[in-house]
């Protein structure tokens, strides 16, 4: 009977089982991925959550200036499970950054961005651009005083262009102020064009994975290596089909991810006022400016470079073009490393060293955009400092570390300083 | 192994982050040390808050009917005890001063509760409900350490007592409140009541919390069954691999 219905489906569209061996049963994958390569799958689940959760929300939400707070408080309240599935969309949101951080890290690791895999690492850019902007519209919508405050803040970014950026600044926003206009075409684009946008190229990023294979923790490129496993002889003897093996895999990973989730939306939801932001709970107010102005958290790294770009030449543009350039770099990164070994466990000592202390400028770049250095440096330093100063300099050195992971990075595998290690033939463990 | 031991240790660095303050900075607030598991103290919070705060305050995205089903009350009870605005059982919690009358009154417009918890946390209002002084300088009559020179006088002060300010050397900033004048309450009742205000007011600006904790415990345990059935797949599976 099964047989029969998969016969019938196949007469008609042949295409369509060739496809799911193509990229399931019989996408080939290095045996020996580890906890790092579990992000990836959990992206994906993330994405999927939060467009099953954001329908739901879009039923109940109302995109305008006057109802949209109350809106947010009707979802909390009145509709069923209301709650429940909007903290899955916030939390999901939150993890979402946590999950694509930790998978870009992974390819700093394990030069998964290196030949023949830059377009996967430019298209992955893509999407942790468009990620960006869609948490940014996102955020906006509760229009809680924060939202108000926090598209202030960033479409003021934008003014600072020169000649045209109070132009630029007013088209975006499509009124003096964050105003209706401006609820109305955020929402659009959260809910239809970004999501388009992003699934456009999540396909993408997934057929450029799949067309060069994936990467693995020993950089070592199983398709060059010895063929013939159990399923084929003339696919890599170090791969491994996709499905099941990753599969089963990969939901081990999905029921934890799920375990810390769950721990979060259940008893958790606001983590501390970082994932729903306290000030929020207030409406939006134009004339009442929060205590302290600051973007969601997975912002932070990336405000702080602009905080801490002094303006000069009369326009505070310079800030702006630090953020925007602390993730071009970020794009770039095949062509400034061009060093011929992948994996960390084979690099050179320059660049353990040059990684470690450019997650140190990030998590500090963060601590800073949290305003936490705040009260952190009168703790350690006394309470006498001036704080202001204190937090220019440590900043400014961070944003230094930052952009110098990258100079350096340029400097070492171009000019030819790096000392790397022998790679072995073949993978050399899996768990 | 030590890679994977990093790995964890990041993560759990992610989590650290989370426990942070998240507060605006500001004087370090004694906890409020409110229990929304305490039904009882929700109900007597309730009683507090119907009789002394709807006068002016609304907590409008609250409905009776959702407040006496959450804190164990019969539509009976809530209509004769808590309702004094002659609202319908489904009707939201809606104070019935007007307005123009209240801004005349106060300058301007008493702010609804329904999110007040939320947004300043339960330790601010519990500090605030303890920090009014008689200040004979200020309009009404009332100051509050807290927020200096609120709008609001201070309605609990027959239960409190009336407390003044002990000012400092420099004699413009308050040190501390002492009580000049007792009232129906001993301080530690009196502390205790505010508890309990607090905790319906954190309990109006979230309802949803009571059902997410109950729930949240079953969820997480089949999760955990889940992940263990997973790995045994997993494991399984795997086993031909070499």
């Amino acid at each position: 009977m099964a047989n029969a219905f998969i016969r019938w489906f196949d007469e008609r569209v042949p295409g369509l089982a060739p496809v799911y061996r193509k990229h399931m049963t019989e996408y080939y994958a290095p045996k020996n991925f580890n906890l790092w390569y579990y992000f990836g799958s959990l992206a994906l689940l993330v994405l999927v959550n939060q467009i099953l959760t954001g329908i739901f929300l879009t039923m109940n939400y109302d995109p305008s200036a006057t109802g949209a707070f109350d809106s947010v408080q009707y979802i909390m309240r009145d509709v069923e499970w209301g709650w429940l599935i909007r903290y899955m969309h916030t939390t999901g949101a939150s993890l979402f950054f946590v999950v694509v951080f930790l998978h870009m890290f992974r390819g700093l690791l394990y030069g998964s961005y290196k030949k023949p895999r830059e377009l996967v690492w430019v298209l992955g850019m893509l999407i942790f651009l468009a990620l960006m902007a869609e948490a940014f519209m996102g955020y906006v919508l509760p229009w809680g005083n924060m939202s108000f405050w926090g598209a202030k803040v960033i479409t003021s970014l934008f003014g600072t262009v020169p000649v045209i950026g109070k132009g630029l600044e007013q088209w975006i926003v499509g009124d003096y102020l964050p105003a209706d206009a401006t609820l109305n075409r955020f929402f659009a684009l959260h809910v239809i064009a970004l999501p388009l946008v992003l699934l456009l190229l999540v396909v993408l990023h997934l057929a450029a994975l799949h067309e060069v294979g994936s990467n693995n923790p020993d950089g070592v490129d199983v398709k060059h290596g010895p063929k013939g496993n159990r399923w084929d002889p003339l696919k890599p003897a170090d791969a491994i089909p996709f499905h099941p093996y990753y599969t089963v895999k990969d939901l081990v990973g999905v029921g934890v991810f799920l375990i810390v989730a769950a721990f979060i939306i259940f008893f958790a939801p606001t983590f501390g006022g970082w994932f729903l932001e306290h000030d929020n709970s207030i409406r939006a107010n134009n004339l009442v400016t929060p205590a302290q102005i600051k973007p969601v958290w997975y912002f932070t790294a990336f405000y702080a470079i602009v905080r801490m770009v002094p303006s000069f030449a009369g326009t505070a543009v310079w800030g702006v073009i630090a953020m925007f350039g602390s993730i071009a770099l970020l794009f770039a990164l095949p062509w400034i490393d061009v060093g011929k070994v992948k994996s960390i466990r084979y690099r050179g000592t320059g660049y353990k060293v040059a990684l470690t202390v450019f997650v140190i400028s990030f998590f500090s770049l963060m601590l800073i955009g949290m305003d936490l250095t705040d009260t952190l440096f009168p703790k350690i330093f006394g309470s006498d400092i001036d704080i202001t100063t204190w937090d220019n300099v440590f900043g400014r050195i961070m944003t230094v570390a930052y952009f110098g992971f990258f100079v350096f990075l340029w400097l070492y595998t171009h000019l030819g300083w790096e000392k790397t290690k022998p790679v072995p033939e073949r993978v050399t463990t899996h768990d | 192994m030590t890679k994977r031991l990093i790995s964890i240790v990041l993560l759990g660095l992610g989590l650290l982050a989370g426990s942070a303050s998240a507060w605006a900075e500001g004087p370090e607030l004694p906890a409020a040390g409110n229990n929304l598991r305490d039904q009882a103290s929700l109900q007597r919070g309730a009683h507090l808050f119907f009789n002394y705060c709807v006068g002016c305050h609304s907590l409008k995205y609250l409905r009776y009917s959702r407040m006496a089903q959450d804190l164990g009350l019969t539509e009976q009870e809530v209509l004769k005890d808590l309702d004094f605005t002659g609202a319908r059982f489904d009707d939201p919690v809606i104070t019935h001063m007007p307005a123009t009358v209240a801004s005349k009154a106060f300058g301007k417009v008493p702010p609804d509760l329904s999110l007040e918890v939320s947004a300043k946390g339960a330790d601010w209002v519990y500090a605030y409900l303890n920090s009014f002084y008689l200040d004979p300088k200020s309009p009404i009559g009332w100051n509050n350490t807290i927020l200096p020179n609120a709008a609001m006088p201070f309605p609990l002060w027959k239960l409190q007592g009336e407390q003044t300010a002990v000012m400092g050397k420099d004699g413009k900033t308050v040190e501390k409140l002492q009580l000049s004048h007792p009232g129906e309450m001993t301080p530690a009742q009196y502390r205790q009541a505010t508890r309990d205000l607090v905790n319906f007011l954190a309990y109006a600006s979230e309802p949803a919390a009571l059902q997410r904790r109950k729930y949240g415990v079953w969820v997480i345990l089949f999760l955990v069954l889940f992940t263990f059935l997973a790995y045994l797949v997993k494991k399984e599976y795997w086993k031909d691999v070499h």
